[in-house]
């Protein structure tokens, strides 16, 4: 065995190696010959799977960089299928005009990093709370929990949609101020919510800062007390900038699903601007406008999807670039530091 | 005695931190989850009026004439609600199985594994919220393909083999069934974006050397699969599937979802709308108890 090794290495010339080749075949009666050629032939395979999977992905994407470069002859032309004959920026200018984009882009930054950040913070405190410490009705309290990730938030949206429209904290702001309070389009609704630990998708961030926190070694924390740490100054000097992996996933996770969701966005923003209430609006917006130009406006369905394609691009592109700088920490730290469920 | 009172007190002390760290959560879970649930629940009763002058809204019990509306006399919602289930019969299965596919090719070594996962976690953006109402099954090019057919006769290669499949003699039945199989691949994997993370999470854990004494010990891989992968993350088959039926019920593109949010929002009829969340709510719930009782008797926890 340990000859053979050394025989390869020392052979060179290509002659030699299919010489070393076929003695060390014929020694293991065709069995080597057999397992190469499985071998390739798997990783062959795996990387036509490989690549078809990320073609299936990546080609909306790419359709829509490539519409959104064209200009509407090009629609109709059978013969342009990727690259536009007649390149143009008008698309972005012109979509950019309709939604207001800078305005509404600022808009969406300002809420989804908003809720995302009390989210993150809210979530991490709890759970911890779960991992760490041991109190009384802590199951009940954790499939509590678990409710929250189940129940489909338009179950109780009417409910808290009413309640935030009339909102009273047990008729104390009724009796001072004789009325109730309209939190309806404002953000306070969103900063309770988020807060609390009951905004969009908060259950799940609870479940993985949990799982997190149970991981990391409980002596870290002992030493902490033994040298006169408290409760709170070990949380926070010890134990959080340990967790920043999963704080980050956490974060980006929160962003990117406040960032598109337009669920909670029109249930208590409706009068404010942003990104995910505007996309659906793009197709009727395009109406309004060429009716103000031309006077009479229909415009084509299939360009009406050009532009919502690129409304869309540009949705996507600040997500894709928060993407891309922190892929790495995002796929890393959920795949390799792991959430173990 | 002195001692044990410390302990005692130490213990304490922890339960009341452990209570401060949650209570952001108890606050919320109590304030914005069960008081609503419970109102929600009393609106399906009863039919509400809004005073907006007075700031106020009163509800008079009805009995369950919402939901008897829902069922009974709506034309819709009975049909949005059962094309829903079926619909997650087959989606939910076919992402749990290929999202575990997906995770186990790139929890392989080969050049270029990051940029590979990068694209697989790619989904999580691009099919969330808004986007997947917009864009469902690719219909962006559908629109431009029904205009090109119209000037020409050819759309694209797909349709001409379609064509020419058609035109083979097999049962059109049997053909029709295959394109809503590969129509749907993309749905699909565009769905599994998290449920790859919560797999490769769990293939992880697998030690290395549970393989190699397999193999030693004769195993194919085909074998080792079965024996050693599938137990070793039957955990997360659970949590994907629970996480599967829960994202495919909230989706934002969901007739029922759409129908409940424009009963609200547009006509103001918030008794009959959260009678048909109700509805809606204790369907997911039982579905999901079901599929769990299902799977969590083949659940193995290896510790």
């Amino acid at each position: 065995m340990n000859k053979t090794k050394t025989n390869i290495l020392k052979s060179k010339t290509r002659k030699e190696r299919w010489d070393q080749f076929v003695y060390r075949n014929k020694l293991s009666h065709g069995y080597l010959l057999r397992k190469i050629i499985k071998d390739k032939v798997y990783k062959f395979f795996r990387a036509v799977l490989i690549f078809g999977l990320c073609f299936l992905i990546l080609q909306p994407l790419m359709n829509k960089i490539s519409l959104s470069f064209m200009q509407e002859k090009d629609l109709y032309d059978p013969t342009i299928i990727i690259v536009p004959r007649n390149f143009t920026t008008e698309n972005y200018r012109l979509v950019s005009s309709l939604i207001s984009f800078w305005r509404i882009l600022l808009n969406s930054l300002f809420i989804a990093g908003l809720s995302s950040l009390l989210q993150v913070a809210s979530t991490t405190l709890v759970g911890y709370g779960f991992a760490r410490f041991k109190f009384p009705l802590k199951k009940f309290w954790f499939a509590c929990v678990l409710l929250v990730i189940i129940v489909p938030p338009q179950t109780i949206s009417s409910s808290l949609y009413l309640n935030f429209r009339f909102f009273d904290v047990f008729g104390i702001i009724k009796l001072i101020k004789g009325s109730s309070i309209n939190l309806q389009n404002s953000i306070i609704p969103y900063i309770l919510l988020c807060a609390t630990g009951m905004g969009l998708k908060s259950g799940l961030y609870v479940y993985m800062t949990r799982q997190y926190f149970r991981n990391i070694p409980k002596e870290l924390e002992e030493a902490a007390y033994v040298d006169g740490c408290g409760t709170f100054s070990t949380f926070f000097k010890i134990m959080l900038p340990d967790a920043r992996p999963i704080l980050t996933s956490c974060f980006l996770f929160s962003f990117v699903w406040q960032w598109t969701d337009s669920f909670y966005a029109k249930m208590f923003l409706g009068n404010m601007p942003l990104l995910s209430n505007k996309l659906p609006s793009i197709v009727m917006l395009l109406n309004d406008y060429y009716v103000s130009i031309y006077g009479s406006g229909q415009v084509s369905t299939a360009y009406g999807m050009m532009m919502t394609s690129t409304g869309m691009l540009m949705a996507i592109i600040p997500l894709l670039i928060i993407y891309i700088i922190s892929q790495r920490g995002f796929v890393e730290s959920l795949s390799q530091t792991g959430i173990k469920m | 005695m002195a001692k044990v009172k410390k302990q005692k007190n130490l213990q304490r002390r922890k339960a009341i931190a452990g209570y401060i760290f949650i209570a952001p959560f108890i606050i919320g879970f109590i304030a914005f989850m069960v008081m609503p649930l419970l109102e929600s629940l009393r609106m399906s009763l009863s039919s509400v009026t809004i005073y907006p002058g007075q700031g106020g809204f009163v509800l008079d019990y009805i009995g369950i004439k919402n939901f008897k509306d829902a069922f009974l006399v709506d034309s819709e919602f009975n049909r949005f609600l059962t094309e829903e289930l079926s619909q997650m019969l087959i989606q939910v299965p076919t992402t749990v199985i290929v999202s575990l596919f997906m995770a186990m090719l790139i929890n392989q070594t080969f050049k270029g594994r990051g940029l590979v996962r990068a694209i697989f976690f790619l989904p999580v953006i691009l099919s969330s919220g808004v986007l997947v109402g917009l864009e469902y099954d690719n219909s962006l090019l559908s629109g431009l393909e029904a205009y090109i057919t119209e000037n020409s006769q050819v759309t694209s290669i797909t349709s001409v083999l379609e064509q020419v499949l058609s035109n083979s003699g097999f049962g059109t039945r049997f053909l029709n069934f295959v394109y809503d199989i590969i129509n749907n691949v993309y749905n699909v994997v565009m769905a599994s974006g998290v449920q790859i993370i919560i797999y490769l999470s769990g293939l992880q854990t697998i030690s290395a050397s549970m393989y190699e004494a397999a193999k030693i010990e004769g195993c194919s891989a085909w074998e080792s699969f079965w024996k050693i992968t599938l137990p070793m993350v039957s955990p997360m088959v659970l949590v994907n599937i629970i996480y599967s039926i829960v994202d495919f019920f909230m989706r934002s593109d969901s007739d029922v979802m759409t129908k409940i949010s424009e009963t609200m929002i547009i006509k103001m009829d918030y008794g009959f709308s959260s009678a048909m969340a109700w509805v809606y709510f204790v369907a997911v719930m039982l579905i999901i108890a079901v599929f769990s009782l299902i799977t969590s008797r083949w659940v193995y926890y290896y510790e």
